[in-house]
């Protein structure tokens, strides 16, 4: 294990300082998210269990909406991390391109299925919601709509990658698409709310979310920051895979898995 | 804690289709976009180490050779 | 923007629509069987052709401006033209804005001029045919700039098509809610100013922002 952190131990050794740049090398990045993922899952499994424990059995019934309303503590949590992941999605891609760093593009690749999962939830999510108190299984407000848009946005960018063979030509497109995508999300949201006033109506809204008690509050901010950090998890375990589909071939990847294969790793070959 | 019974729990003032149908969705594609990670992770090792295995084998015939 | 380029790659793609000018008039052809499927479907009552018509109208033209960019490139780049053409310098942009205006000639404004035939058969009353008419000449442009970045994105993809379509059709969207939002503003009473103002700004943006892109996405594809 030693030889797949040599640099890092290397540096603690001479006191060289550890730069952001260090966990660009895709070994060290692999070591660092090998403990950084349970870590994360962790902290998102406790912060789950303390969100739903005050969501359900701390947080009161709604005057208007009566239970219902608890779906809120899932939905606007997924509903905030699908844009936060697309905005970190194409952070990544953009500065993988600017660099030319692969590892910023094999992060962007690992949280694209998670944030078009998120999407895809908040949608779901507000869907079911919208049905007992608005009536339909869908309304095409500003919000809803939006999110739709965003999980096209996902999924397009998916598409691209994989339907590029060369690597790095499918890096370097999707990063092309993330940012034009990231630049647009502004005036595609401004469009969508403008939309929705002009055929105001014709058209429900999802309406105002029921006045927040700050219990409320506490389990849905509990559970984003659960869903946060389940997201790094996920993103962290995805990425070291990516990463030794990419860079199976190199030594610290093969060194990896020697002693697994019982074999001597290839620099020991010969003696 | 308002809820009297279990019974209550789960009806969720007769919405418990609505907020399980949530919850449980949300709780499914997590665990199984966790799942379909892990293997990801797990096919790639076993794709190295079966690659350091076929070079072993190609290694050994070319000294018996 | 090496002009030279401009001119020679927009001109040569006239020359050679002008040459195939069966294959030219597809996008029009698809624009007017697609938009005349909607009353086929919905059914021919004239209140609602008349509601649905701006929509209907915008969405056919996005989808015969997204299919029809990617053979503008498709050629290019399979006999290897492309490559040379990017070459000399400042030629990705020029390459760019020339294949964008020149889908825009021989797609676009075609589908502009045939949008309020269109309308007429979806039962629009008569006033608004201008709006529309002037919504998609605005409109349309956009739609080339965009579908260039999305044609160069996919370049030599066996999927191009309906990956274009996916690809670009989140970033269309707000052409089409200002585009067929202007003529729905004229049947309600309202004014359609706005739209058309916001639609203006909208094809600034994509005129000064969409042939980097495209430039930047050829050389991407081509390296």
């Amino acid at each position: 294990m030693s030889r797949l952190s040599a640099d890092i131990d290397d540096r603690i050794r001479t006191g060289a300082r550890l730069t952001w740049f260090t966990f660009a090398a895709p070994a060290n990045f692999y070591r660092l998210a090998g403990w950084l993922a349970p870590a994360c899952a962790v902290a998102a499994a406790l912060l789950a269990l303390a969100g739903l424990w005050t969501g359900f059995f701390v947080a009161p019934s709604d005057a208007t909406q009566g239970e219902v309303y608890r779906i809120i503590f899932i939905h606007v949590p997924a509903a905030w991390l699908s844009m936060v992941l697309y905005v970190a999605m194409a952070g990544w891609a953009a500065l993988g391109w600017l660099l030319n760093a692969r590892m910023a593009f094999m992060l962007a690749r690992a949280i694209a299925p998670t944030g078009a999962l998120f999407a895809l939830l908040a949608l779901w999510t507000g869907s079911l919601w919208g049905r007992p108190t608005w009536g339909t299984w869908w309304v095409w407000d500003a919000r809803l709509t939006s999110e739709l848009i965003l999980l096209f946005l996902y999924l397009g960018y998916m598409a691209l990658v994989a339907a590029i063979d060369d690597t790095r030509r499918a890096d370097k497109a999707g990063a092309l698409l993330a940012i034009v995508g990231v630049v647009n999300v502004p005036v595609i949201y401004f469009s969508v709310i403008w939309w929705n006033t002009l055929h105001q109506g014709s058209s429900l809204t999802m309406g105002a979310a029921p006045k927040m008690a700050s219990t409320m509050l506490l389990a849905m901010l509990l559970l984003t920051f659960a869903c946060w950090f389940y997201a790094f998890a996920v993103v962290f375990v995805r990425a070291r895979a990516i990463v030794l589909e990419r860079e199976g071939g190199t030594a610290w990847a093969r060194a990896l898995l020697a002693p697994t294969a019982g074999l001597a790793p290839r620099g020991k070959q010969g003696t | 804690m308002q809820w009297h019974d279990a019974n209550e729990f789960f009806s969720m003032g007769g919405r418990g289709g609505f907020v399980w149908g949530a919850y449980g969705a949300m709780a499914l594609l997590m665990l199984a976009e966790t799942l379909l990670a892990l293997r990801r992770h797990r096919a790639a090792r076993a794709a190295i180490a079966e690659r350091l295995a076929d070079e072993a084998r190609a290694r050994a015939a070319q000294v018996r050779t | 923007m090496n002009g030279g380029v401009f001119a020679a790659v927009y001109l040569r793609d006239l020359r050679l629509a002008w040459r195939r000018r069966t294959e030219a008039a597809l996008p029009l052809a698809f624009f007017l069987v697609a938009a005349s499927l909607f009353p086929l479907g919905v059914g021919p009552d004239q209140q609602v052709l008349r509601l649905i018509a701006p929509g209907v109208v915008w969405v056919c033209a996005l989808l015969a401006a997204m299919l029809s960019m990617p053979p503008l490139y498709a050629a290019d780049h399979a006999d290897g033209s492309l490559e040379q053409l990017l070459l000399a310098p400042g030629a990705g942009l020029a390459v760019a804005a020339a294949k964008a205006c020149a889908h825009w000639t021989i797609s676009g404004a075609p589908l502009v001029v045939g949008a309020p035939v269109l309308g007429l058969l979806l039962g629009l009353p008569t006033e608004e045919l201008p709006v529309l008419f002037l919504s998609l000449l605005l409109g349309t442009p956009v739609l080339s700039l965009l579908g260039g970045v999305g044609a160069a994105l996919t370049l030599g993809l066996r999927s191009g098509g309906m990956l274009i379509v996916l690809i670009v059709l989140p970033l269309a969207v707000p052409a089409l809610i200002f585009g067929a939002g202007a003529v729905s503003a004229v049947d309600a009473g309202l004014s359609a100013s706005p739209h058309l103002s916001l639609l203006g700004a909208l094809l600034i943006a994509c005129a000064v922002g969409a042939p980097p892109a495209t430039a930047a996405a050829l050389r991407i594809a081509i390296e």
